[in-house]
């Protein structure tokens, strides 16, 4: 077996300052790792390199593609590139408003992604943004609407489903749960495990919130300063941390 | 991964647990030093011990969810304390199932899809998966009634039931059990304890720690005195 995405040495400086260092990891079919850290502690800069967003001054990322089998993702042209953001990776940003096109209906939105990888019957492609839309627990008769009459969870919801309509195997996530209700977070965090479990996502989560990522990734890795200070079973990096910032940051989180 | 079917289904040597406190002056508390245990298939064996000896610790270990200081454990054939994530996740899908004193789960999930989350993930089809909780629900005497609910908002007993319920809803050829009759009445641990006596019948290898002596000494087979392998703080 391969590894979905093998990342090697990534690093990424902004002047003198470090941005992520030496970042190596492996994420095989069907896991969920999170990234967890502070604010500045590298973990969104991390993800952006991975998903081509950013140019890292080092490092590689193989993914193993469909046809050719593991690609370093950062050797590839731009189109091919492209053609790999639209297809097999998905990005779910943390305001739907940066993955979301406004001004288009929902079923545009979601129709718009199918349409990027070439579907042209109109009615396939409604049918099949009604059914995502479903999916993520949006009305029907929510179609024709455009996302600023919609609430921030429906937003979100409605990222998810123009994101997975094309059926991705790797998603990135960037704090999926911000700035949502708490009440919202725990539909959507639901909706999120269903969808991982039955489409055999693998899916990279990064967020600073502990609880989010003990019910939402297998894997965890903990990020200070730009460097990954430690990674595991999520339960067990939780239960029993291994290194001093963890162990502050499992033990400054507040009861309830 | 490779299932070596002839040893012990569980198996522990020379076993070390430390904790190091690195915002507590770097303590380092030394819980555990050289714990051996062996449980082979159709067996229960009940960890003893008084509080803080380390019973909880040593299951956690055997999880996968503390991290071992050195020694082995292995179940099933895998070594925990080397295998990578996606070894110990599969381990923990297919093989090793927990019955822990604690409900984690995601708020506002039916108390049905809570009970039938493990066979999803193993790839049993939906209807079937819920046909299968509702079964082993009714089994534990969870009325019908709370099923649709959030099992966060329930008694202690209640949710001791649902936990039950998910830990042997798929049959796990090892299993451990964390206080698995706490706060159930008669009727209840009853249920509990023909279900672990029904687990062993069919071969499971399972490590118990039971406060409750009688439902101990009705199911265990032997019983292993964790305070023999626990260490003093270190100065």
């Amino acid at each position: 077996m391969t590894p979905l995405l093998d990342v090697k040495g990534i690093a990424k400086r902004y002047g003198r300052h470090i941005g992520c260092a030496d970042v190596s990891f492996d994420l095989w079919p069907g896991e969920v790792m999170g990234i967890v850290g502070e604010s500045g502690s590298g973990k969104s800069t991390l993800l952006n390199c991975l998903a081509g967003h950013l140019a890292p001054d080092a490092g590689e990322v193989w993914f193993d593609t469909r046809v050719d089998g593991p690609k370093d993702t950062l050797k590839m042209g731009e189109p091919e590139r492209r053609m790999l953001s639209r297809t097999d990776w998905a990005f779910v940003h943390q305001h739907a408003r940066d993955g979301l096109r406004m001004g288009v209906s929902a079923g545009g939105n979601v129709g718009e992604r199918l349409m990027a990888v070439g579907a042209r019957n109109y009615g396939t492609i409604r049918h099949q943004a009604i059914d995502w839309l479903g999916r993520v627990e949006i009305s029907e008769e929510r179609v024709d609407d455009r996302p600023t009459t919609f609430s921030g969870g429906m937003q979100q919801r409605l990222q998810i489903a123009r994101n997975l309509v094309t059926g991705p195997r790797l998603v990135f996530m960037d704090e999926p749960t911000g700035g949502l209700d708490v009440s919202v977070q725990a539909r959507l965090l639901d909706l999120l495990r269903g969808l991982v479990r039955d489409m055999g996502l693998s899916a990279i989560v990064v967020t600073h919130d502990l609880a989010v990522v003990r019910l939402l990734a297998d894997r965890l890795m903990v990020m200070k300063d730009g460097q990954v200070v430690e990674t595991g079973l999520t339960d067990q990096v939780l239960d029993d941390p291994q290194h001093g910032y963890t162990q502050l940051l499992v033990s400054s989180v507040l009861q309830v | 991964m490779n299932f070596v079917q002839d040893g012990p289904m569980i198996q522990v040597t020379n076993l070390s647990k430390t904790f190091t406190l690195h915002n507590q002056g770097a303590a380092e508390i030394a819980v555990m030093e050289g714990a051996d245990l062996s449980v082979a298939a159709a067996e229960c064996v009940a960890l003893v011990g008084v509080s803080g000896a380390g019973k909880s610790t040593l299951m956690r270990m055997i999880y996968g969810n503390y991290l071992a200081a050195s020694g082995t454990i292995t179940v099933g054939g895998l070594d925990v304390t080397q295998a990578a994530p996606r070894e110990i996740l599969s381990l923990r899908r297919v093989t090793l199932g927990y019955v822990s004193q604690f409900l984690r789960v995601v708020p506002r999930v039916p108390t049905l899809d809570v009970v039938a989350e493990p066979l999803l993930t193993l790839g049993v089809d939906v209807t079937e998966a819920r046909d299968r909780a509702k079964a082993m629900l009714d089994r534990v005497n969870l009325p019908e009634r709370l099923w649709g609910l959030s099992p966060t908002t329930f008694s202690g007993g209640e949710q001791q039931r649902v936990n039950v319920a998910r830990g042997f809803i798929h049959a796990y050829p090892a299993l451990l059990l964390d206080e698995p009759t706490a706060s159930l009445d008669g009727a209840n641990r009853e249920v509990v304890l023909s279900l672990i006596e029904e687990a062993k019948a069919r071969g499971a290898a399972i490590v118990g720690i039971f406060h409750d002596e009688e439902a101990r000494d009705r199911v265990c087979d032997r019983q292993i005195d964790v305070s023999a392998f626990a260490r003093r703080r270190a100065a």
